[in-house]
């Protein structure tokens, strides 16, 4: 893949974007909106089917996917099925989802834990290792009060703390939550109220990467040896933080042929020796 | 001007809250408009979310919640007595409003 191709600034090395041979590498996808059917896009399924076959055409084959937030669009009990069927067409390992606070409406996680209970605890957050990282998936979706922004809570942080009490600290460490764990624009609820206690127990490590979604734009911040990305959207693309001219989050409608330009997916690779993963974002519509 | 005219006008002026109507905010552009509303007790407020995004409406003292209003969808909730209620989205919780209930 190249020209054309934007890559995250800073975090992919070289010209040459094809990971080592043998290298562990695996996707991320991000707010899919499954039922969502509106002027901005009225195909998110088509574009689902499309980064599938893209990521199932890699030259060297992900290990696993992950898809931080925002499965569905309304959290019915139809679009988390339907987004459950098309996530089987990866082949891969496992697709290892989080949920966006469009996973929590009218039942809170329910629905969601229902098709997405990744550990059989009945609970949104956990985690796992493949390839020597260490992933672990957030829920901060549940905790929104009146004017402020959402948290992920005492609980989940105490589960945090003693999760990260069995993780040597040369582990690569790959954190998922939705909604960014930095104060990207606190104005439209784009931050974590307690992302920082999270973050504290991670800077010991010597490689954390943080996966964010809900924002629908490539976004990065790089904190010591803790970097925090988010990704593009499937579904449609968001206006920039504060962007001039638009007043609020809603989703941008763009010409007829631009919209694959601005929704897309992400390749990673572990580089040994480096403490950032290489990333690639690669929009639907590419050379 | 006829005598049922007459009264047919009237009625059309009559001033909101003369009697205990609906009352409606509007959600355009995340946000609720009017976002202060005075209201008599009894009153019904309907809210209509006229965004393409979907947004909720909840009390911050939990005594009314609507489920997830998609385009178009309206959530109502009647005022029985008298007080100040501030609300939220739970999804963009930097949207908020306020119901003011006075006699």
């Amino acid at each position: 893949m190249t020209g054309g191709v934007p890559r995250a600034l800073g975090a992919t090395s070289s010209g040459t974007s094809a990971p080592a041979k043998g290298a562990f590498t695996f996707a991320q996808i991000s707010d899919t909106h499954v039922g969502f059917h509106k002027e901005a896009n009225p195909d998110v399924v088509g574009c689902l089917r499309r980064a599938i076959a893209d990521i199932n055409a890699l030259p060297q084959a992900p290990s696993l996917v992950v898809h931080t937030g925002d499965v569905s669009h309304l959290s019915k009990p139809e679009e988390f099925g339907q987004a459950k069927d098309l996530l089987k067409e990866f082949r891969v390992d496992r697709v290892h989802t989080i949920p966006g606070e469009h996973d929590a409406l009218d039942d809170g996680l329910t629905g969601y834990l229902r098709n997405f209970d990744h550990d059989g605890k009945n609970r949104p957050w956990y985690s796992f290792d493949q390839g020597g990282v260490h992933f672990i998936g957030l829920s901060n979706v549940l905790n929104f009060k009146m004017g402020m922004l959402t948290s992920l809570g005492d609980e989940q942080i105490a589960w945090l703390r003693k999760d990260l009490a069995h993780v040597s600290h040369s582990t690569p460490v790959v954190v998922l939550a939705h909604v960014p764990m930095w104060m990207v624009y606190p104005q439209w609820s784009w931050g974590t109220a307690d992302a920082a206690q999270a973050l504290a127990l991670l800077r010991p490590y010597g490689s954390v990467t943080v996966l964010n979604g809900h924002v629908h734009q490539v976004l990065q911040k790089v904190e010591g040896n803790i970097a925090l990305h988010t990704a593009m959207s499937l579904a449609y693309p968001l206006p920039a933080p504060g962007q001039a001219g638009i007043g609020e989050p809603g989703p941008v409608k763009v010409p007829a042929g631009e919209l694959g330009k601005l929704i897309g997916t992400r390749e990673l690779t572990v580089v040994r020796g480096r403490h950032e993963l290489a990333l690639v974002d690669t929009p639907v519509d590419h050379g | 001007m006829k005598p049922t005219a007459l009264a047919a006008f009237l009625f059309l002026v009559a001033p909101p809250g003369a009697f205990a109507a609906d009352a409606a905010v509007e959600i355009h552009k995340f946000a609720f408009s009017p976002k202060e509303i005075t209201v008599k007790p009894g009153t019904t407020i309907v809210w209509t979310n006229r965004d393409e995004t979907p947004h909720t409406i909840i009390a911050g003292d939990g005594s009314f919640v609507s489920k997830a209003m998609d385009t178009d969808d309206s959530f109502s909730h009647t005022f029985a007595s008298e007080g100040d209620f501030g609300y939220f989205c739970t999804l963009h919780p930097y949207m908020t409003g306020n119901v003011h209930v006075h006699k």
